[in-house]
């Protein structure tokens, strides 16, 4: 009973929203259904925030190697709760400016809005631009002209490289129909060009091919969990 | 107000792509029941999911999960959770300890289910604890941010990335790359799988990730999918060779009937 009833909703659901997709009247009910799943994730957000407030103080109280920084977590995460939720700073909406909480949580000036602008916005920033060097060290770990393989992986993204830089159209200014009339066969050979040549005909069309077989994975997948042959998904047996 | 049909006709190839493909999927499950013989080659990512283990196991320091910055409602997470269903089970045999740090509450439910029964499967129950499996953050780059902590301080020995990934896949496994992990991951997102290809030592590139399941289990149910969606790829390549012939016939020669039918093709049974 405990694994046959979400099996059950798990089909009835799915294929009957497989079904809306084809029938006029319903073809809504998939954008309905997923507003659905963002208000039970939402609810479900309380179990994770329960998780989170568990583990930390846990660890607060064990004194676990660095549990300096579970207080943070913790002060950071009931600070911003209590701020958001309290509305702190938010002038009250002009249409009911007798009710302090009418305002928006995150009206500028709310104190929402400056941990929101002045602390997280500059913390995910500096993470983001971790990505720049982990690039550049990935990029000089793999492209190394090992084999044949390698060596056309390296050259192609010497090209594109250069090609969407400055300097690699400089390279190449030279090769214009301008200077010499025979060069209009070969302005192809610039190396924005071949960028956008090797981006739109290579680069697509091995995109496309993963692309398909995501595709196909997906439908067998889902076909798969819809008629109960893959029920991993549910845990204990 | 014209009243409306009970079947959307301008959806109708679509429909009969979906019979077929669907039809080749559960006709190989059928055919796999009665007791075909399926053969799948070898997928070195998930061949190498014990030895990733096993290297845990004797190097004492643990395993990490990450199955992804996605929601239930993504069938990567979905397809992510069955390979931590046989990575959990892996990992109570060797008694290594594997970590799964979540971004969402759902996933943490579902995947605390999921390695609970993988250790029950072990015949290890006792070496369960719920706290293998916990919450971080809804926050992409707070999860990072955090995720990178972990991989510092603890050093583990294998890291799973198996699910869907944004801008932090890069992060993520060049960190792993710089604590010596052993690095394993998957994803359909092809943006980001040239990140992990570089940077990790086994990557699972999109169809391999949802043939993971039916590859670890072996069941002949699950072997019988993958045979239909290799059908699948025939169909979907002998549209694609009709297309392109038919296209090339039409510039070639200019022939109006071709053309329509190129036509035909694009406007109606691509749209």
């Amino acid at each position: 009973m405990k694994r046959t009833v979400p099996l059950l909703i798990t089909a009835v659901v799915g294929f009957t929203l497989i079904g809306a997709y084809f029938v006029p009247y319903t073809q809504s009910w998939g954008e309905t259904v997923a507003i659905w799943f963002d208000v039970l994730a939402a609810i479900a957000f309380i179990l994770g925030g329960g998780n989170l407030l568990r583990s930390h103080l846990k660890r607060i109280s064990d004194q676990q190697s660095g549990w300096a920084y579970s207080i943070i977590v913790l002060v950071s995460f009931l600070g911003t709760l209590f701020v958001g939720l309290g509305k702190i700073g938010a002038a009250p909406s002009p249409q009911f400016p007798d009710y302090g909480w009418s305002g928006n949580y995150r009206q500028t000036g709310s104190a929402f809005w400056y941990s929101y602008q002045y602390a997280f916005q500059p913390l995910t920033a500096t993470i983001f631009a971790l990505l720049a060097f982990y690039i550049a060290s990935a990029a000089f770990r793999a492209f190394r002209a090992k084999n044949l393989e390698a060596s056309l992986l390296l050259a192609t993204a010497f090209i594109v490289l250069l090609g969407r830089t400055f300097a690699g159209v400089a390279l190449t200014a030279w090769i214009d129909p301008a200077n010499w009339q025979g060069f209009r066969y070969f302005t192809g050979l610039r190396l924005e060009n071949l960028t956008v040549y090797i981006m739109a005909v290579f680069n697509t069309a091995g995109n496309r091919a993963i692309m398909i077989g995501i595709a196909l994975g997906i439908v067998a997948t889902s076909l798969k969990i819809l008629i109960g042959v893959d029920r991993s998904y549910l845990g204990k047996d | 107000m014209p009243p409306m049909g009970w079947f959307d006709l301008n959806r109708i190839w679509f429909f009969g792509l979906l019979v077929m493909l669907c039809g080749a999927v559960l006709a190989y499950i059928l055919a796999a029941r009665r007791g075909m013989q399926i053969k799948v080659r070898r997928i070195a990512g998930l061949e190498a999911v014990d030895d990733a283990v096993g290297r845990a196991t004797e190097m004492g320091r643990s395993c990490l999960y990450i199955p992804g910055v996605q929601d239930m409602n993504d069938i990567q997470t979905i397809a992510s959770l069955t390979v931590l269903s046989r990575v959990a089970k892996t990992a109570a045999e060797y008694d290594a300890r594997v970590e799964v740090p979540t971004t969402r509450s759902l996933v943490m439910t579902a995947a605390r289910e999921t390695v609970q029964a993988a250790y029950l499967a072990a015949g290890r129950p006792e070496a369960f604890s719920p706290d293998q499996v916990y919450y971080v953050t809804d926050e992409q780059f707070g999860y990072v941010a955090y995720v990178q902590g972990l991989m510092v301080r603890e050093r583990p020995a294998a890291c799973f990335y198996m699910g869907s990934f944004f801008a932090e896949s890069l992060i993520l496994a060049e960190m792993g790359n710089g604590v010596g992990a052993i690095q394993i991951a998957g994803t359909a997102q092809p943006a980001q799988l040239p990140f992990f290809v570089a940077a990790c030592d086994y990557t699972l590139i999109g169809e391999e990730f949802f043939a993971a399941s039916a590859y670890l289990s072996g069941e002949p149910d699950q072997l019988g999918s993958l045979k239909g969606q290799d059908a699948g790829k025939l169909i979907v390549a002998a549209g694609i060779l009709t297309g392109v012939a038919a296209e090339t016939l039409a510039s070639l020669t200019g022939s109006p009937a071709i053309r329509s039918f190129v036509n035909f093709l694009i406007n109606r049974v691509l749209t």
